[in-house]
C-alpha cells in the first residue's frame, strides 16, 4: 500500500557528515484500553553542523521520537523495531537495544547528545541552584575538579549570554525568567560539548521576541561548535527560519522529508500542503485590499477611557509598603460596530487583564467603559448594578482560551449551550432545543451530537461549542481571549474563518486578544499593541504588521518568524531595549 | 543534502491504534454522563469492588441482626463461662457406625483445673448438638414491629448451646453479640459521618465561596481543632457524659463527639475544591452567562464536588468507627447493656483474659479491622474514580 | 527567614488561646465539679461532710466564680507564674505531676516519629520507583493493614503474642528493678527493650500513611520535566531519584512532623493506657473520670501546645529545605 519513494542509500556522497541515522524506528505505547503506535517506521539522518526540523501537530509523535533517541521513554512505551545509529569517529553504536542502566547509554546522554525541551518553568529543579545543576552535568562527562567545573559552568553561562554569570550561577531557578531558564538549560545541554543537540519545542512557551533571541543563540552555538541539531517544532515559521532539512510527521509517520526549499516550495504530501496552506494563510489579512475601507458608522459600541488596574498597591504587613504593579495603565480605545480590534502583546503585557476589565470580572482601579446598546443608549459599565451587569454580559460575550477548562465536563453540549438562555429565560421547551440545534449548525457541528458530553469532542470542536454558547444570546460584541492559542495551526485557521463567517452573518464586533501576530493580522481590522500595560501603538492591522512606527512594535513584528525560507525575517530583526 | 521523499498515501485522519487483545470492541462514551464514567473507572478497581461488597454485607448483617444472631445478646449461661468456639460439621457418625448427613456442632466436656479451680472446656467429638437453618429459637421483636422466634441458624433443641465464636465470662454467645454489635458500630460511623458531612460541607463551602474574613475565621477554627490531639479531646468530652444518661442518649452524644472532630478534614477538602473550582473557566463562563451565585453553586460547582465528597466521606467513616471502639474500650463511650465492637473489646482488656479466651480479642478486633480496611479500600477506589475527566 | 519565623510565632498566639479555651471548656463540661464528686464519694462511704468546710474550699478554689473568671485565673497563673493549678486528687500542685509524664509522652512520641521516618523513607522511595512490583504490592498491603488496625488493638495483640510466646509481660517502660535505679547503661538497655512495643504500635499507622504519601508525591515528581532533564544529562537512575525528586518529596516528610505528631501523641495516650506506660495518657484518663479539672486541663493544653510546636518546627524546616518558601 505504501509506495515509498525513499532513497536513503543515495545519500552516500556526504555520508561522512552523518552523525546519527535513525532507521525504521517504531514505537508502541500500551495504554489502558489499547495499543497506540506512536511512531511508525521513522527514518532520518542528522548531519554535522546542520539542523533537521521535525514538524508536526499535537499527537504526531514528534516529541516521543526525540526522546526515544536518548531512550527516555515512559514505562508503557517500547521500541518495537528499528535502529538509532550514533556514529562516532571510529565506532558506531546502536542506541535502540541499550538498556536503561547501561554505561554506554549514560555516557551518550548528555555526553554525546544534549537535550533541551519545552517547559522552561519546570525543566530545571526548583530546589537546586542553576550552578549546581550545570556543574553536575560538567562533572558527569568531563574529568575536572569541582573548582574547574564551576569555572566551566560560569563560562557556559557566559556563552549563553546570561549577564553576570559569576553571580547568577548561585541563583535558584525561580529567580530566572523563562528566557533565562531556557538559556541555562542550553548551557547545561552543552556542558559536555555534545555532537548532537536535540531541541524539543525549545521556544514554544516563550514570547516571540525571546523566541527569536533563543533561536538565534542556538543557531550561533550550533555553527560555532559544529553540532548537528534536531529541532522539534509545530511552527512552520520557526522551521523556515532555522532548518536545513525538514521532516513532516503526521500520526506517527514521517509523511514527507527533504531540504527546506523542497518542503516549502515543492510540497508533495497532502498533509504538508495543508499545514503550509494554513500557515501561509495567516500571513495576510482576510480582507481583500479594496474591502478594507469599511463603511464608517458614527457611534462606537464600546468606548474605553483611561482604564487602569493597579495590583498590590496596599500597604503590606508590618507597615511596609509593597510594590505596585500597573497591569493595565491608562488604556483608551473605541470599538466600532462590525469591527475586529486586535489586542496584541507578550505575556505580562496586560492584554488579558484588559479583557477582564472590560467585562468587569476584574474591577478596574480607575477609568471608564461606555457601552452603546442596540437602542443607542449609552451605559457606563463601571457604574452598572448586578442586574445591569447581567444585561451587559448578554450583549458582550467572552470566548475562552482553553477549550477544555471552559466547558463544564459534567454537562451535555445541549445543557452547556442552553445554559445562558435558561438563565435569562429567552427560550424554553421546544424552542430552546431548536435554538441549540440552530446554534450548533451555525458553528459547524452536527445538532445530533447535542446529547454528548464535551469529552467526546476534539479541541477544535470544543472551541466551536464555546462559540455556540457565546452566540446564544445574540451578542453584539465578542471578546476572544487567545481563543485559538490552544489549537493546532490547521484548526486555528478553521476557527478563525468560522468566526469571520459568523461575524458577517450576525454583524458582530470582536475584541481579539492574542500573542500571535499572524493570527491578529489575518483576523483584525485594527490592532492595538500592548507593552507593560500601555497601548504603545494603535492602527490599521496591515500597517502595524508591515510598517510599524513605534520601536517596540518594530522589534515585535520583526521577531515573528516568516514561514518562507527565502525570506528569513527573524535573523535581521530590530532589537528593542526597554528603558527602565 | 537530504533527498526529498514522501509517502504517496491518503491523508490519515486518526492515530494508529490497535486493541490490546484482538476482537475487543472499543466502548463509546460520547453520551456517558459523569456517573457512568465514574462507574467505568471504579469497576476496574477489583479490590474496591470487593471491599464495597464486604461493606454491603456488614450493613446487611446490621439490618437483620436479630434474625441472623442465633441467640439473644444478653442471654447468659453461667455454666458455660469462656467456652471455646465450636466448628460446624455436616456429617456425623451414627451409633451403628454409618456416616449420615447431620449438620451439628460438637458439645463440651468440662474439666476442672485442680490448681486454679477454674473450669475449662474441651470440645468433645462424641457429643453431637444437631443444628439447622431457620430454626425456632429465643423470641425477639423484629425491628420493634412484630414478634418472632425465627433464626437463620441455631441448635434444633433450644436448650442446647451453640458457641460458634465461643462465649464470654457470663457464657453469652460471642457470635450473637458480635452481630448485634455490628449494628451499633456500623451505624455510629454512618450517623457520625452524616453529622460531620453537614458541618464540613456547610462550613467548607461558606469558607470556599465567600473567602475573605469568613474564610479566615473558619480556617482559624479548623486549625485550632485539628491541632488538638484527638484522643485526649475525645476522652475529655466523653468523660463529661453524665452517668445517669440513658444508653440512647449516650449513643447519640458519642456519635456527635466522634463526628465533631472528623469534620475538619472534610471542610478542608471541600474548601480546597471550592477554591479551585471557583476560578475554573467554566464557572466564570457560567457567571458571564448570567447565573447568580446560588445557581453557580448548585448547578456548576456542587455536581463537580459530589463524587469527591462521597469519597472523602467514605474515608472518614473508619475514623469514626475506630473512635467509638476506642472510647467504649476505655469505658467512657458506650456502656453495657449496649453492645458494640468496642464494648465487646472491653472484655479483652488484660493479658490474662486474652490468654484464657483469645477469641474475645480476635473476633471483635477482626470485625473492626475488616470494616476499617474495607472502608479504606472502597474510599480509595472512589477517590481515584472521583474525577473521570483527568487524563 | 527571621521575619518568617516571627510571623509564624505570632500566628500561633490566637491558636494557643483557642486551644486553652477548648481545654478549659472541656474540663468544665461535666455537671458539678470536683467537690460535688468528692462529697458524693464521702457520703457513699458514710463519712460526714462539713458544709462549712465545703463552702470554704469552694471559696478558695473559686468554684462559684463565673466560668470566664475561673479561666482567666487559670490561664494567667500559667502564663505569669507557671502555676497550672492544684490537683485535688493527688493533693499536689499540678506542675509537680505533669512534667515527668509529659516528658515521657514526648520521648515516646519522638522515638515513634524516628521509627516512622526510618521505615517509611526507604519503603516509600522503593514503592514509587518500582511501582506495581511485587515489593510495592507487599508494602501497599501491609500499609493498608497498618492503617486499619487501631493502636490499642495492635497493642493488645502484641501483648498477647509476647505473653503467650515469649512469656513476658511487656507493660510499662521499665522493668520493676530499674524504676527507681539511677541512670545507667543497663537501665537504658532495659528502656529500649520496653520501648519498642509502644513505638511500633504508635508508629505503624503513621508509617503506613507516610509511605502512601511519599509514594504518591514521588510518583508525581518522577514524571516532571526536570527529572527528564536530569536523565538526559546522563545521571544514573538512582542518582536522579535521590538527588531531585526525593529532595522535593521530602517536603511532606518534614511537614509530617506537623500532622504525625498530633496523631502520635493521640496514639500514645490510648496505647499508654493499654500498656500501662508512665506517660500522660493514663493519668489524664483518671483525672477526667474523677473531675480533677486542673490536672486534666493542663494535660490537654500541653498536648495541644506540643503539636503546635511540632507544626512550627516543621514549617521552619520546610522553609530551610525549600528555597521557594524561604524567598517568599
Amino acid at each position: 500500500m505504501q509506495a515509498v519513494t525513499d532513497h536513503l542509500t543515495h545519500a552516500t556522497d556526504d555520508a561522512a557528515e552523518i552523525v546519527m541515522s535513525v532507521e525504521h524506528l517504531s514505537l508502541d505505547f500500551h495504554l489502558r484500553t489499547n495499543v497506540l503506535h506512536a511512531v511508525r517506521d521513522v527514518s532520518f539522518v542528522l548531519r554535522r553542523g546542520q539542523t533537521l526540523c521535525l514538524v508536526g501537530e499535537s499527537g504526531s509523535g514528534k516529541s516521543v521520537t526525540a526522546r526515544a533517541l536518548l531512550r527516555i521513554l515512559d514505562k508503557n512505551g517500547t521500541i518495537t523495531n528499528g535502529k538509532i545509529l550514533l556514529r562516532g569517529k571510529e565506532d558506531e553504536i546502536d542506541i535502540a537495544p541499550l538498556t536503561e542502566r547501561s554505561k554506554e547509554l549514560l555516557h551518550i546522554r548528555g555526553g554525546r547528545v544534549g537535550l533541551i525541551f519545552q517547559e522552561p518553568m519546570s525543566s530545571l529543579s526548583p530546589v537546586h541552584t542553576i550552578g549546581s545543576q550545570i556543574i553536575e552535568a560538567v562533572l558527569l562527562h568531563r574529568a575536572m575538579s569541582k573548582k574547574e567545573a564551576r569555572e566551566e559552568a560560569i563560562e557556559l553561562l557566559r556563552q549563553v549570554e546570561i549577564p553576570n554569570p559569576d553571580k547568577m550561577i548561585d541563583r535558584y531557578t525561580f529567580e530566572f525568567s523563562g528566557g533565562m531558564r531556557q538559556r541555562a538549560m542550553i548551557a547545561m545541554a552543552l556542558a559536555a560539548d555534545p555532537e548532537i543537540l536535540i531541541a524539543d519545542e525549545p521556544t514554544t512557551a516563550l514570547d516571540v521576541t525571546t523566541q527569536a533571541e533563543i533561536l538565534d543563540l542556538i543557531r550561533r552555538l550550533q555553527v560555532s561548535r559544529g553540532m548537528a541539531m534536531l529541532l522539534i517544532t509545530h511552527d512552520m515559521g520557526v522551521v523556515a527560519e532555522v532548518a536545513d532539512a525538514v521532516a513532516v510527521m503526521h500520526f506517527g509517520r514521517i509523511v514527507e522529508q527533504g531540504g527546506v526549499e523542497d518542503i516549502f516550495h515543492n510540497a508533495k504530501h497532502p498533509y504538508t500542503k495543508r499545514l503550509l496552506a494554513s500557515t501561509v494563510k495567516l500571513e495576510q489579512s482576510h480582507l481583500e485590499r479594496d474591502e478594507a475601507a469599511a463603511p464608517e458608522k458614527a457611534e462606537p459600541v464600546l468606548q474605553v477611557r483611561n482604564l487602569t488596574k493597579v495590583y498590590g498597591s496596599a500597604t503590606g504587613w508590618l507597615g511596609k509598603s509593597t510594590f505596585a504593579l500597573k497591569a493595565v495603565d491608562d488604556v483608551s480605545f473605541d470599538l466600532m460596530p462590525g469591527e475586529n480590534l486586535g489586542i496584541v502583546g507578550e505575556s505580562g503585557s496586560g492584554k488579558t487583564t484588559l479583557g477582564r476589565l472590560i467585562l468587569r470580572t476584574v474591577e478596574p482601579t480607575s477609568g471608564a467603559v461606555a457601552y452603546h446598546d442596540a437602542d443607542g443608549q449609552e451605559k457606563q459599565v463601571t457604574e452598572l448594578d448586578q442586574a445591569g451587569m447581567r444585561e451587559f454580559h448578554r450583549d458582550v460575550r467572552l470566548i475562552f482560551q482553553d477549550p477544555f477548562a471552559s466547558l463544564n465536563p459534567r454537562m451535555t453540549v445541549r445543557q452547556i449551550v442552553a445554559d445562558p438562555m435558561i438563565v435569562s429565560g429567552t427560550h424554553r421547551g421546544k424552542a430552546l432545543e431548536q435554538r441549540v440545534a440552530e446554534l450548533l449548525e451555525l458553528v459547524g457541528l452536527d445538532p445530533l451530537t447535542m446529547e454528548r458530553y464535551p469529552h467526546a469532542f476534539s479541541g477544535g470542536q470544543r472551541q466551536r461549542i464555546g462559540i455556540a454558547r457565546a452566540l446564544a444570546l445574540d451578542p453584539r460584541v465578542i471578546i476572544a481571549d487567545e481563543a485559538t492559542a490552544a489549537l493546532d495551526v490547521s484548526i486555528r485557521a478553521q476557527i478563525l474563518d468560522l468566526l469571520l463567517d459568523i461575524q458577517k452573518r450576525l454583524q458582530l464586533s470582536f475584541i481579539f486578544i492574542s500573542h500571535d501576530i499572524s493570527v491578529v493580522r489575518y483576523f483584525c481590522d485594527r490592532v492595538a499593541v500592548m507593552h507593560r500595560g500601555k497601548i504603545v501603538e494603535l492602527g490599521d492591522a496591515e500597517q502595524i504588521c508591515t510598517a510599524p512606527v513605534e520601536a517596540y512594535t518594530k522589534s515585535l513584528i520583526s521577531a515573528v518568524p516568516n514561514p518562507d525560507p527565502r525570506h528569513k525575517r527573524m535573523m535581521h530583526r530590530t532589537r528593542f531595549t526597554a528603558q527602565g | 543534502m537530504t533527498v526529498h521523499s514522501f509517502i504517496d498515501d491518503e491523508l490519515e485522519t486518526a492515530p494508529a491504534i490497535s486493541a490490546l487483545r484482538t476482537g475487543e470492541a472499543v466502548e463509546t462514551t460520547a453520551a456517558a454522563g459523569q456517573w457512568t464514567l465514574i462507574w467505568h473507572k471504579f469497576r476496574q478497581n477489583k479490590v474496591a469492588i470487593f471491599a464495597g461488597a464486604v461493606i454491603l454485607f456488614l450493613y446487611f448483617v446490621a439490618i437483620f441482626a436479630e434474625f441472623l444472631a442465633p441467640a439473644l445478646p444478653e442471654a447468659s449461661r453461667p455454666q458455660f463461662t469462656y467456652a471455646p468456639p465450636q466448628a460446624i460439621s455436616f456429617f456425623a457418625t451414627a451409633e451403628d457406625g454409618s456416616t449420615q448427613f447431620l449438620p451439628h456442632v460438637q458439645g463440651y466436656t468440662q474439666t476442672v483445673d485442680q490448681a486454679s479451680l477454674r473450669r475449662t472446656f474441651v470440645v468433645d467429638d462424641s457429643l453431637v448438638v444437631p443444628i439447622g437453618f431457620f430454626v425456632h429459637g429465643p423470641k425477639y421483636r423484629m425491628w420493634g414491629l412484630f414478634d418472632t422466634d425465627l433464626h437463620l441458624l441455631g441448635p434444633l433443641k433450644s436448650t442446647d448451646t451453640m458457641y460458634l465464636m465461643g462465649s464470654d465470662k457470663l457464657g453469652r454467645d460471642l457470635l450473637s453479640r458480635l452481630i448485634y454489635g455490628t449494628r451499633i458500630s456500623m451505624s455510629i460511623g454512618l450517623i457520625g459521618v452524616l453529622f460531620s458531612l453537614v458541618l464540613g460541607v456547610t462550613l467548607g463551602s461558606l469558607s470556599g465561596f465567600y473567602g475573605g474574613w469568613v474564610d479566615m475565621i473558619i480556617q482559624r477554627g479548623i486549625e485550632i481543632i485539628s491541632s488538638m490531639p484527638t484522643i485526649p479531646l475525645w476522652l475529655g468530652l466523653a468523660a463529661a457524659i453524665p452517668i445517669t444518661w440513658s444508653p440512647l442518649q449516650v449513643y447519640f452524644i458519642i456519635t456527635l463527639i466522634v463526628s465533631l472532630f472528623g469534620w475538619t478534614g472534610l471542610a478542608r477538602e471541600v474548601r480546597g475544591r471550592f477554591f479551585a473550582l471557583r476560578t475554573e473557566d467554566f464557572v466564570t463562563a457560567a457567571r458571564l452567562d448570567g447565573s447568580r451565585e446560588r445557581r453557580l453553586i448548585f448547578r456548576h460547582i456542587l455536581p463537580s464536588l459530589t463524587s469527591h465528597i462521597l469519597a472523602v466521606v467514605t474515608l472518614a467513616l473508619p475514623t469514626m468507627i475506630v473512635a467509638e471502639t476506642a472510647l467504649s474500650f476505655l469505658g467512657i463511650g458506650l456502656k453495657p447493656p449496649v453492645v458494640s465492637w468496642g464494648v465487646l473489646l472491653q472484655d479483652a482488656q488484660n493479658v490474662r483474659t486474652i490468654a484464657t479466651a483469645p477469641w474475645l480479642l480476635i473476633w471483635p478486633a477482626g470485625a473492626v479491622v475488616i470494616a476499617v480496611l474495607s472502608f479504606n479500600f472502597l474510599g480509595d477506589g472512589m477517590r481515584d474514580a472521583a474525577d473521570p475527566y483527568e487524563s | 527567614m527571621l521575619r518568617y519565623i516571627i510571623k509564624r510565632l505570632l500566628y500561633m498566639i490566637p491558636t494557643l488561646l483557642g486551644i486553652s479555651m477548648i481545654a478549659f471548656v472541656i474540663i468544665q463540661l461535666p455537671p458539678g465539679d470536683y467537690l460535688t464528686s468528692l462529697i458524693s464519694r464521702m457520703t457513699q462511704n458514710g463519712e460526714n461532710v462539713d458544709p462549712a468546710q465545703i463552702a470554704q474550699m469552694r471559696a478558695i478554689y473559686g468554684f462559684d466564680d463565673p466560668i470566664w473568671v475561673q479561666y482567666f485565673k487559670w490561664i494567667t497563673g500559667i502564663l505569669l507564674r507557671g502555676d497550672f493549678g492544684y490537683s485535688f486528687e493527688w493533693n499536689r500542685p499540678v506542675s509537680e505531676l505533669i512534667w515527668q509524664r509529659m516528658g515521657a509522652t514526648l520521648s515516646v512520641s519522638l522515638a515513634a516519629l524516628l521509627f516512622v521516618w526510618a521505615v517509611s523513607l526507604p519503603i516509600g522511595i522503593y514503592s514509587a520507583m518500582r511501582r506495581h512490583s511485587v515489593g510495592d504490592h507487599i508494602a501497599t498491603f501491609f500499609g493498608f493493614i497498618g492503617l486499619a488496625i487501631p493502636n490499642f488493638i495492635l497493642a493488645l495483640t502484641l501483648m498477647y503474642v509476647s505473653y503467650k510466646y515469649l512469656g513476658q509481660n511487656v507493660g510499662g517502660l521499665q522493668s520493676q528493678e530499674f524504676i527507681d535505679a539511677p541512670a545507667s547503661w543497663a537501665k537504658f538497655v532495659d528502656l529500649l527493650a520496653h520501648l519498642w512495643i509502644p513505638v511500633v504500635v504508635i508508629g505503624t499507622a503513621g508509617t503506613a500513611s507516610l509511605i502512601r504519601i511519599l509514594r504518591a508525591n514521588l510518583t508525581d515528581e518522577l514524571s516532571k520535566p526536570y527529572v527528564i532533564t536530569a536523565k538526559a544529562k546522563g545521571l544514573p537512575e538512582y542518582k536522579v531519584v535521590l538527588k531531585y525528586p526525593v529532595r522535593i518529596a521530602l517536603n511532606p516528610f518534614v511537614s509530617a512532623i506537623g500532622w504525625v505528631l498530633p496523631n502520635l501523641i493521640s496514639g500514645v495516650t490510648i496505647t499508654a493506657i493499654v500498656l500501662n506506660l508512665p506517660t500522660a495518657g493514663p493519668l489524664l484518663l483518671r483525672a477526667l473520670i474523677s473531675q480533677d479539672m486542673y490536672l486534666a486541663g493542663s494535660f490537654i493544653l500541653l498536648m495541644g501546645s506540643l503539636t503546635l510546636v511540632g507544626m512550627l518546627i516543621s514549617d521552619i524546616l520546610l522553609a530551610l529545605l525549600d528555597p521557594r518558601i524561604r524567598f517568599n
